[in-house]
């Protein structure tokens, strides 16, 4: 898809009749989302609870650290005993796990797939490519601290993180979601004015609306 | 069979201890899956945590009326399969509402859900939800062949839709079971069994690994909390069914259990020992063994 393809336009159906298409209305909610404020006191321990102790990945294999996710799942490690669980779709993961470089290109993808879950939700990085641009922190076409356009939960340092790093990562994450600081998607909201202009400022062909539900 | 308004009470209790039984049954099958597997495994109290936390996302995104009516759809076919049919024989509590009810409303419900998902799945608009959905309802509609041939085989033999009628001429000896009256029909049933189960082979629906993952692709939150709980109810009800029909029902919630969970062990085994059909050849199994031993039941009673 490129810019062109997102401008209103008039076009012909193929039974002939002519109508008008605003492909950022009509395929895209152009809403401004907003905060979601967490339940009552006692409610909102309970389901941090449940929220820490049931993990949904999205697992976005941008980098080498993504190899480390299979260990992960298989016997040696076996992160479900911990109820961690992997996802196919952004609509049901609560953790976005970023794992290593992230190129400029995958970087639009990534903030599609993190916009697409719901809320609360987390997002974790792994290696130090996510913290600091790693081995590639001068390369032209990968960007360096992954914080400047998502909310990152928790960093998980290494070239390349072994399985057990991890999953001290998620223990981490764990911790974070029971003590209610797991307020990751709230952040990026109230604050999405920032984010969008770190994100607009290195994805140049920006080609979707501000905010993808 | 006169109503009375406490039967509603009755039949949410029995509903409940059923959402509990068909989620402890989950979180164990898929202990045992992973010790089959060489790992330790989710914990089994697992599939509560995860509804608990999809009841408790906060965001949701709607697609549609159809979109909400989808997981609604397919919570009301499991919990009407379960309400139409005596749960314990001879019991007042947990008769639910079988007198109001037959097996060709019964058949009926197993397909009500899976229709109603489809609509809600499609007005998500996702294309996996639309692979998934086609492949869901080719092979659902396959795989009920040999069990609505087997239902009509012991309708037959029978004289009776009822299905309290049907437990009922069961009682007594383990070999008035219809298992021993008309193997033929429940070795039909038992492969159809198979297919609305959701597991290998015939789990290609859903099949996580090629099309993120089927019909519910789009649902999340709230609405995945209403599938998750219906994933708890439907396989009871339906293993329930299969217990009143062809093994003798129960008379008692701990013989229900036994057999219910023996019952459920039979598609958990086929599914780890064998690998994925696609859906082509799963159409053409169901309609070649299966629904030609379900013709020969109905002519040899
Ligand atoms: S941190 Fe190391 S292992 Fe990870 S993506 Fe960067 S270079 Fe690869």
């Amino acid at each position: 898809m490129s810019n062109d393809d997102l401008k209103k336009r008039r076009v012909k159906g193929p039974d002939g009749i002519e109508f008008e298409v605003n492909p950022m209305e009509d395929y895209f909610c152009t809403e401004r989302p907003h905060p979601e404020s967490p339940a009552n006191r006692i409610l909102e321990k309970f389901f941090n609870w449940a929220r820490s102790e049931s993990v949904w990945i999205l697992g976005y294999g941008t980098g080498c650290g993504a190899i480390e996710m299979r260990p992960l799942m298989t016997p040696r490690f076996d992160a479900y005993r911990f109820g961690i669980q992997w996802r196919p779709t952004p609509r049901q993961s609560n953790l976005l796990m970023v794992s290593g470089y992230l190129s400029v290109k995958t970087l639009k993808r990534v903030i599609r797939s993190y916009e697409q879950m719901q809320n609360p939700k987390f997002v974790m990085a792994l290696g130090s490519c996510t913290i600091n641009g790693g081995m590639y922190w001068d390369s032209y076409n990968t960007i360096n601290r992954l914080d400047h356009y998502l909310p990152v939960d928790v960093y998980v340092a290494g070239c390349m993180p072994r399985p057990e790093s991890i999953l001290a990562g998620l223990e981490e994450l764990k911790k974070r979601i029971r003590a209610g600081k797991g307020e990751g998607a709230n952040t990026y909201i109230e604050n999405l004015d920032w984010y969008k202009a770190n994100q607009k400022k290195i994805i140049k062909d920006w080609d979707m609306p501000d905010y993808n539900w | 069979m006169t109503f009375h308004w406490m039967q509603i009470v009755y039949a949410l209790v029995s509903l409940f201890i059923v959402l509990n039984v068909g989620l402890v049954i989950q979180g164990i099958v898929r202990k045992i899956g992973a010790r089959l597997g060489r790992r330790y495994g989710i914990r089994w109290y697992q599939p509560y945590l995860d509804l608990f936390k999809n009841y408790a996302m906060r965001s949701t995104v709607s697609h549609g009326i159809m979109f909400y009516l989808g997981p609604v759809f397919r919570l009301s076919g499991g919990i009407g399969l379960f309400l139409f049919m005596p749960v314990i024989y001879g019991s007042a509590w947990f008769q639910n509402f079988s007198g109001s009810g037959d097996l060709i409303l019964l058949a009926y419900f197993i397909f009500f859900g899976t229709l109603g998902m489809a609509l809600g799945a499609g007005e998500g608009g996702h294309p996996y939800s639309a692979i998934g959905i086609t492949r869901g309802l080719s092979q659902m509609t396959a795989a009920e062949v040999p069990l609505i041939l087997a239902i009509i085989a012991i309708a037959v033999q029978y004289q009776t839709l009822s299905v309290t009628d049907i437990v009922a001429a069961q009682q007594g000896s383990i070999l008035n079971w219809t298992l021993f009256t008309n193997p033929l029909a429940t070795v039909a049933a038992m492969l159809g069994f198979l297919g609305s189960m959701m597991r290998s082979p015939f789990d290609v629906v859903l099949a996580p690994q090629e099309i993120p993952i089927g019909p519910p692709t789009e649902f999340h939150s709230n609405f995945l909390a209403v599938l998750q709980t219906n994933r708890a109810i439907f396989p009871m009800a339906k293993t329930i069914l299969y217990v009143n029909l062809f093994f003798g029902g129960a008379t008692n919630w701990p013989v229900l259990i036994v057999k219910v969970f023996l019952l459920y062990m039979w598609p958990v085994f086929i599914g780890v020992a064998f690998p994925r059909f696609r859906v082509d050849q799963s159409i053409r199994w169901f309609l070649r063994i299966p629904a030609l031993i379900g013709i020969l039941a109905i002519l040899f009673i």
